[in-house]
This record gives C-alpha cells, sequence and structure tokens, in this order.
C-alpha cells in the first residue's frame, strides 16, 4: 500500500512499537509507542537517557527481539526473525581473542550468503576485501595483529570493519564510541563520517552524546526515560562533510545547546 | 641479586624445597628412631624403589594405561555432554541436576558395583577413572558455552547465523580454554580413580601393589608406590599444562585487555 503513494516508501517503518520484558508481575516495560521511519541511506542517531530502551530499539529493528506490540518493517515486510544484510557493532568490540584481526573480519564473510558458499575458493578476493578496508579505517597493516594487541581505538576500527565487510544495507551502532577518551571517539566520527559518505549504508547510532549525535547524524531523535519513547525528532541539515571545527561553530553549538534544552525541560 | 640469579632460583625452589623435605624426614626418623614398618626413612624407600623397579615399573605402566583410557573417556564423554548441556537449555535443565547428584556420590562406593558386572581386572579402574573425572570437564565446557558475551551472539545472529555456526565459530573456540583448564584437574582425578578400584578390588597396578605391600608390613614399597604415583601425576598435570598453554596461549593475554 506504501508503494503506490510516495515514490520512495522509508526502508524502515516503525510504528506504535512496544517492547516489556519478561512476563506477569515481572514486567517491564523498556519501549513505548516508537514510531519512526528510516529512509534509504539515512543516517539516524537515537539519543537518550541509560536505560531509555535504546539497544531494544535496535534489537527490534534488526529483528533480534519480537515486539510486544506494534510492527516493525523493513522494506514493506513485518520483520520476524532476524533480518538479513545487516551489521553491527556494540561498546565493547567482541572481538575474538582466538583470531587475528583479519579473521575477525573475515567472519561475516563465512556466514552471510552469497559470499559463505563462495568464500573457500575465493579467499584470496575476500582477504583483500579485509586488507583495503582496514587501510580505509587507518589500520593498514595491522591485520595479522590479535585485538588484545590493539589499543581500544583499534579494536573499535576493526570492529567497525567487520560491521560493514559484507556491505550491509544496514549498520546498527550501540554506543560504539562510548568506552573511548574524547580524542579517539572524536577521529573515529571522522573515520564513521567516512565510511558512510562513501558507501551510503542506512545507518542506525545509539549514543548519549549529543555532539556526537548531531556530528553524524541526518535525524536525531531523541527519547525519554523508561519506558522509552521518542519525544523529539530533529532534522540536521548543516553540510557534509563535518569537521571538528564545525563542532565549535555557532551552527552546530546551537542545535547541541537546543536539543539538551528540550532533554532537561522534558526530564525535569 | 641480578634477574638472572632471581628466576634461577625461583626455577630451583620446588627442588629445593622437596630435597629439604626429604633431609627433614630422613633425619626425624634417625633422631626419634622411627621403625620402618611405621615410617620407612627416605633413604629406604628409594633403595627399595631401585631394587624393585622392574615391577614398579610394571605396576605404573598398568595403573597409568588404565588411567589414560578412562581419561580419554572423560574428554570425549565429556566434551560431548558439556556441549550440549551448554547450548541447550533443555538438556541443561534434563541433566544437570542428576550430574550434581551423581557426582555427590563416594566413587569408592561404586567400585564393588563394578566389580560384581565386570570382575576383578583393568576394567571397573577404567571405569572409575572416567566416572570420578569427566565431571570437572563437563562443568568446564557447559561453562565456556554459556558465559558467551550476549552481543557476540548478537552479532551472529543478525549476520543470520545459524545455531550450530555460533556453536561451531565462537561457542567452541570459547570453551577450549575451559576445556583445557579442566583437564588438569581431571588427569589427577583420573588418577585417583583407577588407584581407588585397584586398592578396593585389583590384582594389578600401583594400587595393588601398594595394598599387598601393606599386608605384608613391606611399609617401604608402599611409599615407593606412593612416590610413584605422585611422580605419574606430575607428569600428567605437567603434560595437560604445556598442552593448555599451546592451545590457548590467547585466553591467557586476552584477559589483560578484556
Ligand atoms: N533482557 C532483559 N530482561 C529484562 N529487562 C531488560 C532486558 N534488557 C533490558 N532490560 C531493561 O529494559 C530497559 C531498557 O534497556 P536498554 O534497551 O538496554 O536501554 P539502553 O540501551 O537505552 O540503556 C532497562 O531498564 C533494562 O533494565
Ligand atoms: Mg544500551
Amino acid at each position: 500500500m506504501a508503494g503506490t503513494e510516495s515514490a520512495v516508501a522509508p526502508l524502515v517503518e516503525m510504528s506504535g512499537v512496544s517492547l516489556a520484558y519478561g512476563r506477569g508481575k515481572e514486567q517491564t516495560l523498556a519501549l513505548a509507542d516508537a514510531t519512526m521511519n528510516i529512509a534509504q541511506g539515512e543516517f539516524i542517531a537515537v539519543v537518550g537517557p541509560s536505560g531509555c530502551g535504546k539497544s531494544t530499539l535496535m534489537k527490534l529493528v534488526t529483528g533480534l527481539l519480537p515486539a510486544t506490540s506494534g510492527t516493525v518493517k523493513v522494506h514493506g515486510e513485518v520483520v520476524k526473525r532476524p533480518i538479513k544484510g545487516v551489521g553491527m557493532a556494540f561498546q565493547n568490540a567482541t572481538l575474538m581473542p582466538w583470531r587475528t584481526t583479519r579473521d575477525n573480519i573475515l567472519l561475516p564473510l563465512e556466514v552471510v550468503e552469497p559470499h559463505k558458499r563462495r568464500f573457500r575458493a575465493n579467499r584470496g578476493e575476500y582477504v583483500e576485501r579485509v586488507e583495503k578496508l582496514l587501510a580505509s579505517v587507518g589500520l593498514g597493516g595491522f591485520g595479522d595483529k590479535y585485538p588484545w594487541q590493539l589499543s581500544g581505538g583499534m579494536q573499535q576500527r576493526s570492529n567497525l570493519c567487520r560491521a560493514l565487510v559484507h556491505e550491509p544495507e544496514i549498520l546498527m551502532l550501540d554506543e560504539p564510541f562510548g568506552a573511548l577518551d574524547a580524542f579517539t571517539r572524536e577521529e573515529l566520527w571522522g573515520v564513521l563520517q567516512k565510511l558512510w559518505m562513501e558507501r551510503r549504508f542506512t545507518c542506525v547510532l545509539v549514543t548519549h552524546d549529543l555532539r556526537e549525535a548531531v556530528y553524524l547524524a541526518d535525524t536525531v531523535y531523541v527519547m525519554s526515560k523508561r519506558p522509552g519513547r521518542v519525544i523529539l525528532k530533529r532534522e540536521i541539515e548543516l553540510p557534509r562533510p563535518r569537521t571538528l571545527e564545525d563542532t565549535f561553530k555557532p551552527g552546530f553549538v546551537d542545535i547541541v545547546h537546543d536539543l539538551r534544552d528540550r532533554i532537561h525541560k522534558e526530564h525535569a | 641479586m641480578t634477574d638472572a640469579q632471581r628466576n634461577a632460583l625461583k626455577l630451583a625452589m620446588p627442588w629445593l624445597v622437596t630435597i629439604a623435605m626429604f633431609a627433614i624426614w630422613e633425619l626425624a626418623c634417625i633422631a626419634f628412631n622411627i621403625q620402618e614398618i611405621v615410617l620407612p626413612r627416605p633413604s629406604r624407600i628409594f633403595a627399595v624403589s631401585v631394587e624393585r623397579w622392574s615391577i614398579l615399573l610394571d605396576f605404573c605402566l598398568q595403573t597409568l594405561w588404565t588411567t589414560a583410557i578412562g581419561f580419554g573417556l572423560a574428554i570425549i564423554g565429556g566434551v560431548l555432554i558439556g556441549l550440549a548441556i551448554g547450548a541447550s537449555p533443555f538438556v541443561y535443565s534434563g541433566l544437570y541436576p542428576l550430574l550434581i547428584a551423581f557426582n555427590a556420590i563416594p566413587k569408592v562406593a561404586i567400585v564393588p558395583i563394578l566389580m560384581i558386572w565386570l570382575g576383578v581386572g583393568a576394567a571397573p579402574a577404567i571405569i572409575t577413572a572416567f566416572v570420578i573425572s569427566f565431571f570437572p570437564i563437563v562443568v568446564n565446557v557447559a561453562t565456556g558455552l554459556a558465559t558467551i558475551e550476549p552481543e557476540m551472539r548478537d552479532v551472529m545472529r543478525s549476520l543470520g547465523a545459524s545455531n550450530y555456526e555460533i556453536l561451531t565459530k565462537v561457542g567452541i573456540p570459547r570453551a577450549m580454554p575451559y576445556l583445557f583448564a579442566s583437564l588438569k584437574v581431571a588427569i589427577t582425578l583420573a588418577f585417583i580413580g583407577s588407584v581407588i578400584s585397584e586398592t578396593v578390588g585389583g590384582n594389578r597396578g600401583i594400587g595393588f601393589l601398594m595394598l599387598s605391600a601393606g599386608a605384608r608390613n613391606d611399609t617401604a614399597t608402599t611409599f615407593a608406590g606412593l612416590f610413584a604415583i605422585a611422580i605419574m601425576g606430575v607428569l600428567m598435570y605437567a603434560l595437560c599444562a604445556w598442552v593448555e598453554k599451546r592451545m590457548t596461549g590467547w585466553a591467557f593475554r586476552g584477559e589483560l585487555v578484556g
């Protein structure tokens, strides 16, 4: 039905989605009545206080969790099981310590079709792809290192590579830079923006850093305390590529202040 | 002291302590005039060991191979059951309480039953070694699987990985260090199992040797048997520790980064 009325249907449509964990008396409502559309190639950021259901929202979009009520659609189809073509990265890099960085990044290609089928025969080609990706995030030559030999920032770069190597349509990032120091974090904003501008995947970034959200996203969604509701949607129309200098300029700072004010009012 | 000296001393410490212990023991036996039938002097035990080394070696090898077979079976059984328990909540809730109950039974109590079924010989010793050593393997393998980070699981599931793929790509490699850590404990237990069985009712093996020597008031030979078991135990432990280090070096360093 959506196809006929608008030229481009959104890639992800969530309408009235709620999720409660547990059952009976123990039940906690983690997410309430979330409605949002994400267009193909759009970069959205979701900000909100800890425990408001941001991670839950991501699991709903990817089909890792079934919604308690409401519907999640991707490509116009209701999501019932984990959807294909997703890359995920979390705050802890979850690289496998028994694999080298290169082999960690090859993992999705061993699992996702059509690569899985051709993996054995075309390993060389895939290794080359990984090397290129590593170089593009500034990790050229680190493929042989094990994750524990990398710094936190380097692990997170590898984590991004693993999430992107199979060229997913949707990238889900759950506070990926949350555990890094400010310098490394801001460096990685640049890395992610560059990757996104080259590849234009659809990206959902969960963060509690407003500057990060405004720097990276086309649209920022603000959520309330638990149970999380979407209380504000704000389009960020700053030109790209955005630079770190931009984050200190009035246009940028005003947006951050404005968002912060609205959040404080909401939580007061 | 230089670093090299410190390291050398550290390596020598176990030997020095052992030698000191034997020296004190020897001196105490002489000083208090302790009878050989009560507590033989270490020098006597060594002399008897040398004197009777061919039968000692023969019975040691007997115990070693019953232990090794029991231990090998325990690894196979323990890994399979551990994987099943760790991978499936149903198997877990079905089997785990039974395993705990079974583990609580003193194993020496089952040897007479095994002997009724299988007669006297190697079979009861092998089975006792198996039964006593497979529990820690099961528990450790299952723990390795059960402690996969939820995020890792989510990454795999969002890639569309099947449960089998999650098991082989994440679960099993992750369970490896747990498995190898349990082997050190399990091999020691396997020795205890086979020696108990030989002692309760065997006709060969180091346990049998000690029992029959004890019956002849040949305390020195009994102690020689004890030492033989200790030496085999240490060697097997060292072997397991070495294999562990070789196979799962990442687990030792990985911890540092977290
Ligand atoms: N598996 C779970 N079982 C029960 N409650 C959960 C579970 N996961 C999350 N919650 C609860 O749901 C709420 C939202 O969690 P989450 O989505 O992780 O929040 P956020 O990512 O925004 O910090 C929290 O209050 C949390 O305690
Ligand atoms: Mg979260």
